[in-house]
């Protein structure tokens, strides 16, 4: 099932709020092996965020995730994700081109803080295999 | 931060993966995609068994950036997934060997190349950390 190729362009609505708490952090790190004793989260951390907004994308698209496969990931930080954060996604489909029966989706995500400043930019190639 | 000079190498971190810390990673990130646990569906789609997340795999990354950089600001993370890391059911699981040189330092910026690997062979294209020095 091919990706309609109309959604190149298309915004997202933002994410439901996500308050960073330590726990959740500690959480992270643990489950990463980071060391932590408090402060700011773990380099890669707004992966959580990230995530819940491709989870969004494709529950709309009816693409099921056991089919994609993480191609690409960029992160550029405005500043680091710190416990007492409310952040939300925005993403948006970048392109689309489709590969030997798979669909490359590249997408780009805003997440903000409550303030709606970026808080970070984020980038991700999504491979998702088309059912052979 | 001294050691943080441009060409220098950076000691080699190696971290073992398992089916444990695959479980673990899906519950603190939220990914629960079921290649990263069930070799069933993990095979179905055609990959060579469960893999890693290429975002935990990014994780021990940015933790081998910390480790060297003593928890330095992280200002851009980035890199390409070229090669699944395929975890084993077993108890030893897989070694990820993440390895780095200083490529620049400017401006107050320290750029990391990266080279991680998983029993010899890329796992990430063109790896590469930006932290405040």
């Amino acid at each position: 099932m091919p990706v309609d190729s109309s959604l190149v362009g298309r915004v997202f609505p933002a994410t439901t709020p996500y308050a960073v708490s330590e726990e959740k952090v500690r959480e992270f790190a643990a489950a990463t092996g980071t060391p932590y004793a408090g402060g700011p989260a773990p380099a890669t951390f707004p992966i959580v965020v990230a995530f819940r907004a491709m989870n969004d994308f494709l529950a709309a698209e009816q693409v099921d995730l056991f089919r994609i496969v993480h191609g690409e990931q960029k992160f550029a930080y405005a500043r680091p994700v710190v416990p007492g954060d409310v952040l939300s996604a925005t993403l948006s489909v970048a392109s689309l081109r489709q590969i030997g029966g798979n669909d490359i989706i590249g997408t780009t995500s805003e997440i903000r803080d409550a303030a709606g400043d970026l808080v970070c930019s984020t980038s991700a190639t999504l491979v998702h295999r088309g059912e052979a | 931060m001294s050691a943080l000079e441009a060409g220098a190498s950076l000691a080699p971190q190696e971290y073992a993966v398992t089916r444990a810390d695959l479980v673990r990673y899906a519950g603190a990130s939220g990914d629960f995609n079921p290649i990263h646990w069930s070799d069933r569906v993990a095979s179905a789609v055609g990959l060579p068994g469960v893999i890693a997340h290429g975002m935990f795999t990014m994780a021990l990354a940015a933790r081998a950036v910390a480790a060297w950089t003593d928890g330095a600001e992280v200002v851009d993370l980035g890199c390409k997934f070229t090669n699944p890391v395929v975890v084993p059911d077993d108890d030893g699981g897989v070694v990820v060997r993440v390895a780095g040189t200083v490529k620049s330092v400017e401006d107050g910026l320290v750029t990391i190349g990266l080279e991680v690997t998983c029993q010899g062979q890329k796992v990430l294209g063109m790896p590469k950390a930006v932290v405040r020095g």
